[in-house]
Parts: C-alpha cells; sequence; structure tokens
C-alpha cells in the first residue's frame, strides 16, 4: 500500500502518506507525479533542487535564527516534491479553520465583555484572569466586526488514520505566509514539468484579501483609509515575511521610529510631513506595542498607540490580547469552547490533551511520562518539549523534576505518528514528517487561503518540523474541484 | 487606482545612503587602482600611504593596528569589515539600507546587491596579490555598475528615485575631489624630462581613474596641462564625472522635488547648491592651482558636506523629536537613530 513501483526503497511504514496513500478524489495525479518525479530523475531532481534553494539565498528568502550572540540568515529548506491535499480535504480544512476562528473571537470578546463561559464553569476564569497574556486594557473594548484574531494560522497534522487534528492555535502573529506564495513561485520556476496540467488553487490572492480585511476593520467612513505594516526592522526573524506582505499589500513597511501620536491620532513621519494612518497591521508582540502602557523600555513600539486605539482613530490587527486565546492551556477546552459558542462540533477535533494544572492530568502524564509528549505551555517554536517515547531517563528525570515544579505551565499529549510524504534526503526519496498551518485571514467575514504553510522535518524520523529547528517547507498543492484527469499528459 | 506615493522619511534617507554606500565601493575601487598605477619601485608604501591621507583615515588606520606599508592599505580597505571605510564596511552597510528599503525596492536590485555583497564577502587576501588586484578591482566596479544598470532600468521613478539619485551624486562629487586629491600625493622625480614623462602618466592614471581617459584625449588631443585635467574633472559640465555635473544634476532634482512633489523645504539644499556651483565656477583654475588644489578641493569637500546636510535636514530629520542625547554631527555618515536637531 505504501509501497511506491518508481521507488522500491520508500516505505512509509504504519504512518499516513500524503503522496501515497490513495484518495478517491485525487483522481491519478499522486501516479503521475511519481512517474512525472521518475522522469526527471534523481539527479536533475537534485540539481534543480540545489538551484532552487540558491536562488532563495540570492533572493533573500530567510529568517534568522538567533543563537547566542550570532544571528545567522538561514533559507527555509525547500523540498521540491509537493504535498497534495484533495478538494475535499480541503474542504473539510476550510471549514474548519472558519469555525475555529470564529469560536476564538466569540470567546475573545466573551471574556474581554461578560465572560459568560467563566461564570458558565466551562473554562475556569484562572486560566483567563490569571493567564500573562490576558490584557485588562482590553475589558469592555469593543473591537470592529467582533474580530480580534485578523489573522490566525492553526497547526494541523495529520495522525495514522489519515483523521486531521489541530495541534495548535496561533493567533498572535503567525508567521510563514509568505513561504506558501514564494514556494509555489519557486516550484513554477524550477518544476513547470512537475506541474503542467494540474489544475491547483491558486495562493497570489493573499495581499488583496489581508489588505481588504484591514481596510474592513479601519475607523468608519474611510473610502481608502491608510493600512500599514509595523515591523519591528530588520533585526527580526521574519522580517522577509514583513517585506513580502507590505508589498502584496502595497502598503508602507513602517518601524515604530515612523509612528508618532498626537491628539490619539497615529500618523507617519513622511518628506512631506505627518500622513494618518488607520489601520496597523502589526508584528510586533502585544508588549512591544506602546511604551506607555506595555513595557517602557520599548524602542519599537509607539507611545500612545493603545490611546488612540482606545479612542477609536485607529485599527490594530491582530488586536491587543488575543494571546490568551492560542495558549496551550486554552487550547485543551477549545472543543468545549466551540460548542459553547456555536452549539456544534468541532469539524477537526484537538489531539487529547492532559491539563497538568487539573490533578487528574497531572497524575496521568506523571504515570505515563514514557509515553507521552509534554509541553511548557507559554512556549512556541518547539522549545521546552519532551518527546516521552524518544527521551532518555535523564531527560524523563528532568521533565518530571519540570512539572512537579510548575504543573500549571504543563500539558501532555500522546504521541501522535504524524503522516508523511516522499522527501528529498541525502540518501535518496524517503518518508518525513510534516503538518500543515493554513492562513485564515478574518475582517467582517474569513477567508482560507488555499492549502497552507507544509512544514517538513528533513531529519529521517524526526518529528520536529519548526523552522527554528532545522524544519524546512513544501508547497501544498489543493487540487481544484474542477480538475478533470483526462487533460494530463 | 489611487496614485498618492507616501514616502518615509527613514526611507528617503536609507535611499539616500544606500547610494553614497555603493557609490563609494566603486571610487574606492577607482582610487585603489590609480594607486596601484602609481607605485614606483622604492616607492610602493607612500604611494598607498597617499590613499590614507586624501580619505583622511591616518587615525583610523592606526586605530585598527595596521601599520603604513602597501599590503596593509589594501587590507584595510578591501578586506577589513571593522574598518568604516572598507569596501566591506560600505557593502554592509548599503546592504543593510537595501534590507530596509525592499518594499520600495524591484527585486532585480536586490537580488544584484545580495549576490554582490556575498562576492565581497569572500575576498581573500591572495585576490590583492599583484595582478589580481586589477580584476578584483574590475569586478567591484562592474558589481555597482550593474546596481546602476538595474536601478535605471527598473527603479520606479517617484520621490524615492530623487533622494537616491541625489546620494549618488553628492558622493561621486565628492570621491572625484578626492581622485583629483590623489595626483598630490604621488611621488615626482625630481626635474628635467623624466619629471615631464612621470606626471604625463600620472594625470593619465587619474583620467583612467575616473573613467575620462578617452573623452578627455579626444578633447585636447596629444599634449594636455595639468589645468585641463583638472578643468576636466571639476567644471567640464559633461564629464560623468565631474564635480560640476553632479552638482548642477542635484540642483535640478531639488528642484524637480520642489516643483513636481512640492516640497518647499528643498529651498535651503537648492542654496548650498547654488553656492557650490559659484564656487566651482568663479576663479580662474590658473589662480586656484597657483593658491593650492589641494586647499580648494578642501573648501569644495566641506560644501559637498554642507549639501548633504541640508539634505538630511529638510527632509530626513527635521521632523524627528528633540534627541535624548545629541549624537556626533558626522555629516559623512549615517545617522543612527534621532539625529540632532539643528536651529
Amino acid at each position: 500500500m505504501n509501497q511506491i513501483s518508481a521507488w522500491p526503497d520508500y516505505d512509509a511504514g504504519r504512518y499516513f502518506c500524503e503522496l501515497t496513500r490513495q484518495r478517491d478524489d485525487a483522481g491519478p495525479v499522486p501516479g503521475w507525479l511519481i512517474q512525472r518525479l521518475e522522469r526527471i530523475g534523481m539527479a536533475d531532481l537534485r540539481a534543480r533542487a540545489a538551484a532552487a534553494e540558491t536562488e532563495l539565498i540570492d533572493l533573500g528568502v530567510t529568517f534568522t535564527v538567533y543563537s547566542d550572540a550570532t544571528a545567522i540568515d538561514r533559507i527555509l529548506p525547500f523540498d521540491c516534491i509537493p504535498r497534495i491535499l484533495t478538494h475535499g480535504e480541503w474542504e473539510l480544512l476550510e471549514r474548519a479553520c472558519i469555525q475555529r476562528v470564529k469560536a476564538l473571537n466569540l470567546f475573545l470578546g466573551d471574556i474581554y465583555g461578560p465572560a459568560k463561559i467563566v461564570r458558565d464553569g466551562i473554562v475556569p476564569g484562572e486560566l483567563i484572569f490569571g493567564n500573562a497574556n490576558y490584557r485588562p486594557e482590553m475589558k469592555d473594548f469593543p473591537v470592529p466586526h467582533g474580530t480580534y484574531v485578523h489573522v490566525c494560522g492553526i497547526d494541523i497534522i495529520r495522525d495514522e488514520f489519515g483523521d486531521f487534528r489541530v495541534l495548535e492555535d496561533n493567533a498572535r502573529t503567525p508567521s510563514g505566509v509568505s513561504y506558501v506564495v514564494e514556494n509555489r513561485h519557486l516550484m513554477l520556476r524550477a518544476f513547470p514539468d512537475l506541474m503542467a496540467g494540474i489544475r491547483l488553487r491558486p495562493v497570489d490572492d493573499y495581499g488583496r484579501r489581508l489588505r481588504a480585511a484591514m481596510s474592513e476593520i479601519a475607523p468608519g467612513g474611510l473610502d481608502d483609509p491608510q493600512v500599514v505594516l509595523l515591523s519591528p526592522g530588520i533585526y527580526n526573524s521574519a522580517y522577509f515575511e514583513h517585506v513580502f506582505l507590505a508589498r502584496e499589500m502595497g502598503v508602507p513597511l513602517v518601524q515604530g521610529s515612523d509612528l508618532i501620536v498626537e491628539d490619539e491620532r497615529v500618523y507617519m513621519r513622511t518628506i512631506s510631513g505627518l500622513r494618518p494612518v488607520h489601520t496597523i497591521y502589526r508584528r510586533l508582540n502585544d508588549d512591544f506595542l506602546d511604551p506607555a502602557v506595555f513595557r517602557p523600555e520599548s524602542a519599537l513600539g509607539v507611545a500612545g498607540l493603545i490611546g488612540a486605539w482606545k479612542a477609536g482613530n485607529v485599527a490594530i490587527a491582530n488586536a491587543v490580547g488575543t494571546g490568551v486565546a492560542d495558549d496551550k492551556a486554552v487550547y485543551a477546552y477549545m472543543p468545549r469552547i466551540i460548542k459553547y459558542y456555536l452549539g456544534e462540533e468541532p469539524l477537526i477535533k484537538n489531539v487529547e490533551t492532559h491539563i497538568c494544572r487539573e490533578p487528574e492530568g497531572l497524575q496521568y502524564t506523571l504515570d505515563n511520562l514514557d509515553k507521552l509528549v509534554i509541553k511548557p505551555v507559554g512556549e512556541s517554536g518547539g522549545y521546552g518539549i519532551t518527546i516521552g517515547p524518544r527521551a532518555s531517563a535523564a531527560q524523563l528525570e528532568a521533565a518530571r523534576a519540570a512539572l512537579l515544579a510548575d504543573p500549571d505551565n504543563w500539558i501532555s499529549q500522546p504521541m501522535i505518528g504524524l503522516s508523511v510524504a516522499p522527501t528529498l534526503g541525502e540518501d535518496g526519496i524517503g518518508p518525513r514528517h510534516l503538518d500543515l498551518r493554513p492562513f485564515i485571514v478574518t475582517g467582517k467575514e474569513s477567508w482560507v487561503l488555499p492549502g497552507g504553510l507544509t512544514r517538513v522535518a528533513m531529519k529521517q524520523g524526526s518529528l520536529i518540523v519548526n523552522s527554528s529547528q532545522g524544519g524546512g517547507s513544501k508547497d501544498t498543492w489543493v487540487l481544484a474541484e474542477d480538475f478533470s484527469p483526462e487533460v494530463l499528459p | 487606482m489611487r496614485f498618492d506615493p507616501v514616502l518615509l522619511s527613514r526611507d528617503a534617507e536609507g535611499l539616500f545612503w544606500m547610494a553614497r554606500y555603493l557609490e563609494r565601493v566603486e571610487n574606492l575601487a577607482r582610487l585603489i587602482e590609480v594607486t596601484q598605477s602609481f607605485e614606483s619601485p622604492g616607492y610602493e608604501r607612500d604611494a598607498w600611504f597617499g590613499l590614507i591621507r586624501i580619505n583622511a583615515d591616518e587615525k583610523n588606520f592606526a586605530e585598527r593596528g595596521f601599520s603604513p606599508d602597501a599590503d596593509h592599505v589594501k587590507r584595510f580597505y578591501l578586506l577589513d569589515k571593522g574598518n568604516p571605510t572598507s569596501v566591506q564596511a560600505n557593502l554592509e552597510e548599503a546592504r543593510t539600507n537595501a534590507r530596509t528599503l525592499r518594499p520600495l525596492m524591484s527585486t532585480e536590485m536586490w537580488r544584484q546587491l545580495n549576490v554582490f555583497h556575498r562576492f565581497a564577502s569572500h575576498i581573500k587576501p591572495a585576490d590583492l596579490e599583484g595582478d589580481a588586484l586589477s580584476r578584483l578591482c574590475t569586478a567591484l566596479k562592474d558589481g555597482v555598475q550593474a546596481h546602476t544598470g538595474i536601478t535605471e532600468g527598473t527603479f520606479y521613478r517617484d520621490q524615492g528615485w530623487y533622494f537616491y539619485e541625489l546620494g549618488r551624486l553628492v558622493e561621486r562629487a565628492d570621491q572625484t575631489t578626492r581622485m583629483l586629491d590623489i595626483k598630490y600625493t604621488a611621488i615626482l622625480p625630481r626635474d628635467g624630462e623624466e619629471k615631464r614623462v612621470a606626471e604625463l602618466t600620472q594625470w593619465n592614471a587619474v583620467l583612467r581613474a575616473a573613467a575620462g581617459y578617452h573623452a578627455f584625449k579626444r578633447l585636447t588631443g596629444p599634449s594636455f596641462s595639468a589645468e585641463d585635467v583638472v578643468h576636466y574633472l571639476l567644471r567640464d559640465p559633461s564629464s560623468a564625472r565631474s564635480v560640476l555635473l553632479c552638482v548642477r544634476r542635484a540642483e535640478a532634482h531639488l528642484d524637480d522635488l520642489r516643483r513636481i512633489y512640492g516640497l518647499s523645504q528643498a529651498w535651503e539644499a537648492m542654496e548650498v547648491a547654488e553656492y557650490l556651483r559659484e564656487l566651482l565656477l568663479e576663479k580662474p583654475l590658473s589662480h586656484i592651482l597657483a593658491i593650492g588644489l589641494h586647499d580648494y578641493l578642501d573648501i569644495v569637500q566641506i560644501h559637498i558636506q554642507k549639501l548633504a546636510g541640508a539634505i538630511g535636514r529638510a527632509f530626513f530629520r527635521d521632523w524627528r523629536p528633540a534627541p535624548i542625547a545629541a549624537p556626533s554631527s558626522q555629516s559623512q555618515s549615517q545617522s543612527q537613530g534621532p539625529a540632532e536637531v539643528t536651529t
């Protein structure tokens, strides 16, 4: 089943393979793709993959890794064998993402408002009001269209049975969307023969959709509001993406020092004087936004920004205080949150999660350390994770000590056999684990970029797909509905 | 479609300086080439130290722990990343500015600069030796010229382009004065025919470095005087690198900014440019040469710096809040953070 005649050594084992597992609505695409890869041949495939990576370096499609005192520009390793999502799979993913964002926004509106969900005993109050990412400044401050999370990235994995599961919500400033678009461009340039005749959902619309959402949330009555992208600057690891998004939206890329607040209005400093700003898509954490309200030492933000926002003179996306919703501890309650606000079951389930702040969750975790993945609730980027089944005795003991020292800081989940896809490695084409991060843009309504970022662990057997830890990416193909197999050569 | 280009002051400053840093790289390559041709047996050291002198880098050079010999001067300018006047540092600064300017630049501009930067970061000591040096200088010039050409062919001509051009013109004007100045650091035989020939050779080298040899010969014929060369590099309104041509074009650009974009604050810089133009033309060259070209070039350089300062005050700086601590007002490098508010 998981064996491919063209690659006799390829074996996905017990994992779900995203390419070779036949799905009814994929038509002959997987088979043809494999034939086309065969036709290109290993040597040419390698040469073209190398050329594609050089191109990424030349174009500066890079992110920055900080280790100790050094900062190194790296490319996100690119794997040239695409990951395929069928029309049916995408339809489910799209609906599930919209459902989830809707619930996140209702949840945020509630907890910064009447907090009914707490009063009804669905989510413990201390999880919200005691959360470091809860912003009291947001209390009783309505946001346009009830949208707090304008840009959301939801990390989704696929288990051994091929069932999708949500691993994590990213509701603050999720990154990676630029790679979705750049990867597609790269594929079109370097592998036109691989893509010929296969109709895919396009990914080029992101900038327009984002710009439209940013205009929808601008203070009322403006035909053509001034939108800007606020970046921490060139030393930020996602700076390339900031450039990309500013360009795709056609808006100025500003830094804190370019903005000034006067009489609770925000202006940018131009060669012809101060110009009003109406919507700020910020790629800066809450903490740094306004030194007058949050961290006083932050030189990245703008003094008075929160005041201008609360006066209704500027829109900020994502809203301040969304971090309380994508917290790993709150994540565990998401199925109940969806049910509470929407009266629906989640279209895509969570990964089963044990909350160590609850005695039974802690006990279960301590009893099954060697079978579970143990995660700190406040970290991102794959840091601080212990993978029980792969940890040494010493690592397990360290995890146990950390859990006991501060149980509130931890959750645990069963080890999921992440799906795999054929990936070009040093010893040929082999299965590598991957996940998917679709991006959802919400102004008045939600829109999901077809596909999303497929992150792949480039090392054989590795489950860590994070770019900061050696993960790479693949182009994600969503097959179009009107895909007609007859036209394929 | 809305057509209302907004240019952030920070970006205007970034464009101005990106152009300056790149122009410096090209001119440094030119100066190094001409210096190599001034080397005469036994006097290599003097020729190379002359380069340090015309760039007023004596202190910087000593502080970086170098000693005044040919090898060290070459390393100082071509390899030393810690020397702010080196090719390496200038390219680093140009690329750092380019990174902040990427939404304004064409992909092709960014790509070329990125690749060029990488090329320069791989320069090895062996590339500085013998005949390799001249090839390296050619490659550096080619790199900047490719940049200039790509910019010409792809960069959108709004206000941003004017600031880019202003930076390039200001820097080129300054560098041409240094190219002339370097002739006066060169060693000449004491007198006689030998001296006459050596002088001719040196002027020819300066003209070649300024890419003006052929045009100059076409204008003057086989025999020429020092005055002719000085005229060509300072005052000839058609010579591509002449100070006058740069100043005139800068003036025209400032006027465009004022007229087309309504940026009336260009007036102060225009006045400085006008004064500079007068300074270049008012006195006969024979008079200037008699008083001393070196001192005259110093005055020209000071006014070129004033022009840059006036552009900065009008467009990059005045809007900024009062500084917490006044930084140094060194006008030859880009300001970091809030700049001084001059009243």
